[in-house]
């Protein structure tokens, strides 16, 4: 979700929150303390040990923070990064499972939450815990191969005294550890309880490249295919406690409009409905089962005051983005002298681009479970950004943070959604509980309608663009202007605008590659009661989509192949090249596309990785596109699992075309139009493409994989699109109906 | 109102209001959480149930008005044919978040069960109506054939 969080990027520009100005920001002020490991307690471990060894400078133990085995030799990995299909379980897994010298079929995952000491995701800084910015196997790479390396070697300790011999003459393998002179050997399980005792050791060699076993090599092996191609899985909306009641919310009709009154008796008439509440973002029915509280939800009449909240409509949206597009914006960049190049151009081209709201609608509705137990405060569901959940949570039931019990849940998808600052599902369904005395723990369900229709959407934008072109056929000036709504402002990441300016409005434009020696960039911003939110891979979904078709523009324009061009602004060394030139190779670029399909090519660098993607399209009888195959170039550093990687790129696909071919959420009278699947329309089966991946071998450490094919599919869509039809498609989607 | 359906094979005593739906008495009520909600609307297909062998939306279709019907669930599919797509879909590596997959097998199984050799057309038909936000379509397909190869 979350775009410019890259070292590399922070190093070059951008202060670091620590985990004091997250709270602060994320309004929990009151609440700032590293809290402590108030999660689960690491149930199936052998034994609870220290969690750090107070004599050396060692980290915390591994069989506290990292991985616990039990007796059976059933390993557990704590997983710090929340799973939402992009199989970071799986990731995880493989990284402790190759150190550890055990089989994957041994080891399960959990997730773990509340502890940012130990789960604090390093490419923030390490101070709080995050699933975002494709950073899951950034973040654990180390952390996550030591903590395998240095339980490895605590349980050979463990053998070594067992044994009687040197650990130096002992071997890890398979889930064992043997001494092959003495014919000794103990499975980890028998070995965890005494090795999670002893000390904790400052510094474990890690295994060289050449005997990795598991990380590099090609398997569909999953940890959870079975449990999710049987039903298994637990989701959130799953979870049964004793005694649960279900609640679901309705919300204003117009965003920012909150609750005047309400008349519940045809709601509490409803058979199962026990309770209807008032919380701060609108009513909740609540009620024995899901069907009951739904069924209250339509029988509520509630009067909203409208006085602060929305009341535009898309086309007046629109309206007020391209008047400012057109206009003088605040300067994002200025390079060159992009104004005076454009008046020496010989030929200018002029472009305007909508991007409008897109819903993230992932497929479980947005859910979360509050109980209270006593003194403590459990709560299960999809936790993205936990410690934000921890303060905001324990603030409204009146317990300390570290009282705040986080159970981390599997969820149905989640492309940004489940990382919201303000906590928003959690919040409600700790009022919700709150409101009914925690008399029973609260499953908050939002229907479809309520998941759909309730903000936090990819931002509107619109783009302004002119690009002069000399008289010899060269770039004579680029003028940009990006006007649209930020995500960053009033939120918690504000303090990582720079002048007014949101960056993720502008990642991949100011970052470009290409040798624009005059380029000025300009940003608005709209001011909306719309909540906006990261989508899967946030500005690039509209950044790399103007980009890569302006240069093809201008490709065309001057009679230059696209790939050729590409090439010839691109310099030397830049890893876009490489995955250009593959993209371009397999896709056979070079040879005459087959008669009745068109092709278009885009590449783009998003969180540490490149992606380039060749799509191929046919004209149906009735004049409409369809995308008949993609062929896709990655180097996103060293691959962990490659059928993941191919996993994600194809899916990334398929989700950044539905976005193109048909995805819109319209706001009327200040909220949304689409409520559902019939009207937001997400890619479906006749619609994908075949797609295939190609990975360049790399020894870079691992980068982003999960948005990263997101931002060039759009483009390459577009492009092949005008040489199927001869029209630019800037107005999206291309399905406006 | 109380009523006895019978699903995945057995006896099930259910008391609810004779609108509610299928998906709902699954869920909330008879325990079987392997099917799930999506939209309320039979746009997405991730509740498709079984009723009488066919596949069936159970967000819309009224639990009182299946008495005396045979429903499966994903908990109780067990068939040859069954088998063959979970393996195959297992092996495929089909799930992402693996939210709506529960649906989408029980479609492909029906698909499977009449028809041993679908063509794209025949694939398109029966699993356009599940919608997958992971979009790991090409996989479907691939375990779809899949399964169909090793049932010939």
């Amino acid at each position: 979700m979350h775009p410019r969080i890259l070292p590399n990027v922070l190093a070059r520009r951008q202060p670091q929150l620590n985990r004091r100005q997250f709270l602060f920001a994320a309004g929990m002020v009151g609440t700032v303390m590293v809290v402590g490991c108030s999660s689960d307690a690491p149930s199936d471990s052998a034994a609870t040990p220290p969690a750090t060894d107070a004599t050396t400078n060692a980290g915390p133990s591994p069989f506290a923070a990292y991985v616990g085995i039990a007796a059976d030799g059933t390993v557990t990995v704590y997983s710090s990064q929340f799973d939402m299909g992009q199989n970071a379980y799986h990731g995880l897994a493989t990284l402790v499972a190759e150190e550890l010298d055990v089989p994957l079929t041994r080891v399960r995952v959990e997730g773990r939450a509340g502890n940012p000491k130990w789960y604090g995701n390093a490419m923030m800084g390490g101070a709080f815990q995050l699933t975002g910015g494709s950073s899951s196997m950034m973040t654990s790479w180390d952390r996550y191969r030591q903590a395998g390396a240095i339980a490895r070697e605590m349980l050979k300790a463990a053998a070594a005294k067992q044994f009687g011999v040197s650990a130096a003459e002992l071997e890890a393998a398979d889930g064992k550890i043997t001494h092959a002179a003495s014919k000794q050997s103990a499975d980890y399980g028998t070995l965890a309880a005494a090795a999670a005792a002893l000390p904790v050791p400052a510094d474990v060699a890690l295994k060289p490249a050449a005997a990795w076993t598991l990380i590099g090599k090609d398997s569909t092996a999953r940890i959870d295919s079975v449990p999710k191609s049987t039903g298994k899985l637990e989701f959130t909306i799953d979870t049964r406690l004793p005694g649960m009641v279900f609640a679901t919310m309705l919300h204003s009709p117009r965003f920012g409009g909150t609750v005047k009154s309400v008349d519940d008796q045809a709601a509490r008439a409803v058979p199962g409905v026990t309770d209807v509440v008032t919380v701060s973002r609108g009513v909740a029915v609540v009620a024995t089962n899901t069907w009951a509280a739904l069924q209250g939800r339509k029988a509520l009449k509630v009067e909203w005051d409208f006085s602060a909240a929305e009341t535009r409509s898309t086309d007046a949206l629109y309206a007020e983005l391209e008047k400012a597009a057109a206009g003088p914006g605040k300067s994002a960049l200025n390079r060159g002298d992009a104004a005076a190049a454009l008046g020496k151009a010989k030929q200018v081209i002029e472009a305007d681009y909508r991007f409008p709201y897109l819903a993230h609608a992932a497929l479980e509705p947005l859910n979360a479970i509050a109980h209270r137990d006593g003194d403590t405060l459990h709560l299960y569901g999809g936790l993205q950004m936990p410690d934000a959940v921890q303060g905001a949570c324990a603030a409204i039931a009146g317990v300390p943070p570290e009282a705040v019990a986080l159970h981390v849940k599997q969820t149905g998808g989640g492309f940004g959604r489940r990382a919201v600052p303000d906590c928003d599902v959690f919040v409600e369904v700790v009022e919700i509980a709150k409101a009914i005395q925690f008399r029973a723990p609260v499953l908050l369900q939002w229907s479809r309608e309520a998941d759909m229709a309730g903000g936090r959407y990819r931002p509107i934008h619109v783009h302004r663009v002119r690009v002069g072109i000399d008289a010899d056929g060269q770039i004579s000036g680029w003028q940009h202007h990006v006007a649209g709504q930020s995500i960053f402002a009033g939120g918690p990441f504000e303090g990582m605008m720079k002048d007014g300016i949101d960056p993720s409005s502008i990642e991949g434009i100011d970052d470009t590659p290409y040798a624009l020696p005059d380029l000025s960039l300009e940003v608005s911003r709209l001011e909306s009661k719309v909540p906006v939110l990261w989508w899967r891979s946030v500005g690039h979904t509209h950044t790399a989509y103007v980009m890569e078709t302006m240069i093809d523009e201008i490709a065309s324009a001057t009679g230059q192949d696209p790939v050729a061009l590409r090439l010839k602004l691109l310099p030397a060394g830049a890893r876009q090249r490489a995955v250009l030139e593959k993209a371009a190779a397999e896709a056979g670029w070079s040879n005459p596309v087959a008669a009745g399909r068109y092709r278009g090519v885009a590449v783009h660098q998003s969180f540490g990785s490149f992606v380039a993607t060749v799509a191929e399209v046919s004209k149906q009888a009735d004049g409409s596109i369809k995308v008949e195959r993609c062929v896709v170039a990655s180097d996103c550093g060293l691959v962990i699992n490659p059928d993941i990687v191919r996993a994600q790129i194809a899916g990334g696909t398929g989700f950044g075309l539905g976005a193109v071919l048909g995805e819109q959420l319209q706001i009327a009278d200040g909220g949304a139009v689409q409520q559902n699947y019939d009207g937001y329309r997400p890619l479906r089966l006749v619609d994908m493409p075949e797609v295939v991946v190609h990975m360049l071998p790399s020894a870079e450490k691992p980068t982003g994989i999960g948005e990263c094919a997101v931002p060039p599919i759009g483009p390459a869509v577009a492009n092949a699109i005008f040489q199927a039809t001869g029209k630019r498609l800037r107005h999206l989607p291309y399905r406006q109906a | 109102m109380a009523f006895e359906l019978t699903i995945n094979g057995k006896t099930v005593p259910v008391d609810a209001p004779a609108d509610m739906p299928l998906l709902w008495v699954l869920r909330d009520i008879a325990g079987l959480t392997g099917t799930k909600y999506g939209c309320g609307m039979a746009q997405c297909g991730a509740c498709t149930v079984w009723v009488a062998g066919q596949p069936t939306r159970s967000c819309l279709i009224p639990a009182s008005a299946l008495v005396g019907q045979s429903i499966t669930t994903i908990e109780g599919a067990d068939s040859d044919v069954a088998k063959a797509v979970q393996t195959a879909w297992i092996e495929q590596a089909v799930a992402q978040c693996g939210y709506c997959q529960s649906g989408q097998v029980m479609s492909a199984i029906a698909l499977l069960e009449r028809n041993k050799a679908p063509s794209d057309d025949d694939i398109d038909a029966a699993m356009n109506g599940n919608l997958c936000r992971c979009a790991t379509y090409q996989r479907i397909r691939a375990a779809i054939k899949q399964a169909a190869a090793t049932l010939a």
